[in-house]
């Protein structure tokens, strides 16, 4: 009886907050998959379905396709600068815990994975502004061509390779700290007391007992690289001022497929793949995990 | 005698090496961190330089003749204030919105286990994966059916649960509620809401607070969701009103600097009054495991 009430509770207290999520999660996640196999022009009011048409269109789609290749690179090109160095610099700072200046190292590397997005990347956009920027200038004492950073399209996309890494690492990093001070010292000082030099326990000890944070630190960055639109928005707008057109990225060919051509249920289908990458990524992450798991 | 002193002489080697090694890597970090927030540092130092003053190389991070004609001109040029307010409102609503629906289904979450609960939390899991960008058409649409574009409830509709905050709080009940402090309190003759108010509540306020900050960032750096569904100029939020305030063609560097300080310095400062908070609540989003 006692039971039954407590359980009449829980369900009736929880029943507004489930609401809500069903509606703006559960119901939107459900309808990006329905409208994929849809076509739907906003204007009219019949959404006929069309089963696959949209994907097989998606893989004859140029531009699409650019969007595609231009988001991996982006991704893959923040995972393989911020892990590496992430973890590099999370081994200094925790090797350095109790220097006084430990509190300056994390708020400085973390302040630009919190600052807003727009006003950073423009802080960006003038660093490699072709006439203006003191990067040509800075290269120009080296004696290297000042380089169109923003408007060639290898440079922008390295370009925004450098202001997306510049914006994950500390998130890594802080993830990596909490690694190593959940790490136990006793192992350490064993590998120590045989004569272990500090870069030679770090090879063989942190990086072996890192792999499930390197793992998680590493799809995490993935994830959100390839949701990329921001920076790409605000770095790589043309002279005309529109907005990625130097890089296109999928946000923002999905953007333009649903706001420019009216074609949203072509837009669910590119959310769609987009979604497909995640899963994918996730399930990699999760499987690697266990896969270890099971050996010990 | 002779190895005594020699293994002095060492210990002193070994204590003037490592101290060498500690200064070694302070300076690496020291260097590296400043150049992490040398971009923001020049932009701010950009809003008070002169035109001319800009263009010098190497650039000055403390302007010789500060001026504060950009701060002015983009102040009378752009309804910057008001964006601010929009993004703080949005923020702080966001915030709100977040930790009371993930305090509610946490706790709710931990401590009433059935059946249906246990599906609950598996949909909720589950949905955390799928990235915002995924399904923000659709509910796109629903902001439209519901009459609210361009305004604040638009711009909310987005932001009001998070996954991984019910996530976090329900661990946090679990962990530090035992199940014998909600039992005494009801054999006292405590009403349940009394008991979520008076006691999980004030016990949950660290996690509460972790969660708040995390979310106040998130809403306040979004832009894509608000980008689509605030489209008029007194509703733009400030990352919106920025990024189309830079396309345009007379915008110059010094305005484009001036209004980027205006956002950057009062939340940079946000930031290191609550770094310890937003620091617990990013620390455990990454152990989810």
């Amino acid at each position: 009886m006692l039971k039954r009430r407590r359980l009449i509770f829980s369900l009736l207290a929880i029943a507004p907050v489930i609401a809500i999520f069903g509606y703006v999660r559960i119901f939107p996640i459900g309808e990006i998959l329905r409208l994929s196999l849809h076509k739907w022009d906003i204007l009219s009011k019949n959404k006929p379905f069309i089963g696959l048409a949209n994907f097989q269109e998606l893989l004859g789609d140029r531009l699409f396709q650019e969007a595609l290749l231009n988001t991996s690179i982006i991704a893959f090109g923040v995972l393989l600068i911020t892990v590496p160095l992430a973890m590099i610099l999370a081994a200094l700072i925790f090797y350095r815990t109790r220097s006084r200046f430990a509190g300056f190292y994390e708020t400085t590397i973390f302040i630009p994975h919190v600052v807003s997005l727009v006003p950073a990347a423009m802080a960006w956009k003038w660093i490699f502004d072709a006439r203006l920027g003191p990067l040509n200038a800075l290269l120009s004492v080296f004696g290297i061509e000042p380089q169109a950073w923003l408007f060639d399209p290898t440079l922008s996309l390295i370009s925004v390779i450098i202001l997306c890494s510049w914006q994950a690492l500390g998130y890594a990093v802080l993830i990596y700290l909490v690694g190593f001070k959940n790490l136990s010292k006793s192992l350490y000082e064993a590998a120590k007391l045989d004569g272990a030099s500090g870069f030679q326990s770090f090879w063989h000890l942190s990086i072996p007992l890192l792999k499930p944070i390197t793992l998680y630190v590493g799809v995490a960055t993935l994830v959100s690289a390839f949701n990329v639109y921001a920076q790409v928005y605000v770095l790589a707008s043309d002279a005309q001022g529109a907005p990625g057109r130097q890089v296109r990225v999928i946000v923002l060919d999905m953007l333009e497929n649903t706001f420019r051509n009216y074609r949203v249920g072509y837009a669910a289908s590119e959310a769609v793949v987009l979604l497909v990458i995640v899963l994918i990524l996730t399930f990699i992450q999760f499987s690697l995990l266990r896969e270890k798991g099971a050996r010990k | 005698m002779t190895t005594q002193i020699a293994s002095q002489l060492s210990s002193g080697q070994l204590r003037r090496k490592r101290m060498a090694l500690n200064l070694f890597i302070d300076a690496i970090l020291i260097v590296f961190g400043l150049l992490m927030v040398l971009p923001l540092i020049l932009l701010v130092a950009n809003a008070f330089k002169t035109p001319a003053e800009m263009l010098s190389w190497p650039p000055s991070i403390i302007p010789e003749n500060p001026t504060l004609e950009n701060i002015e001109a983009v102040l009378s040029d752009t309804p910057l204030m008001l964006w601010i307010f929009n993004s703080f409102a949005f923020a702080i609503l966001s915030a709100l919105a977040i930790s009371i629906t993930s305090a509610i289904a946490g706790y709710l979450l931990a401590k009433f286990p059935s059946p249906i609960m246990s599906i609950l939390f598996a949909i909720i899991l589950a949905t955390a994966i799928v990235p915002f960008e995924v399904y923000m058409i659709p509910l796109y649409f629903q902001a439209q059916s519901l009459g609210i574009l361009n305004s604040l409830w638009g711009l909310l509709l987005g932001y009001l649960v998070m996954s991984f905050g019910i996530f976090l709080i329900r661990q946090n009940v679990v962990h530090s509620i035992p199940d014998e402090l909600l039992e005494a309190a009801r054999i006292d003759g405590a009403g349940e809401i009394w008991i979520f108010i008076r006691v999980v509540l004030p016990l949950l306020r660290g996690a509460l607070g972790a969660l708040f900050v995390l979310a106040f960032f998130q809403a306040w750096t979004a832009f894509a969701w608000p980008l689509i569904v605030a489209t008029t100029k007194p509703s733009y939020t400030i990352e919106v009103g920025l990024a189309l305030f830079q396309t345009g063609f007379t915008v110059d560097l010094g305005r484009l600097s001036a209004a980027s300080a205006i956002v950057l310095v009062p939340s940079v400062t946000l930031f290191v009054l609550l770094r310890r908070n937003f620091v617990e609540g990013v620390a455990s989003s990454g152990l989810k495991e």
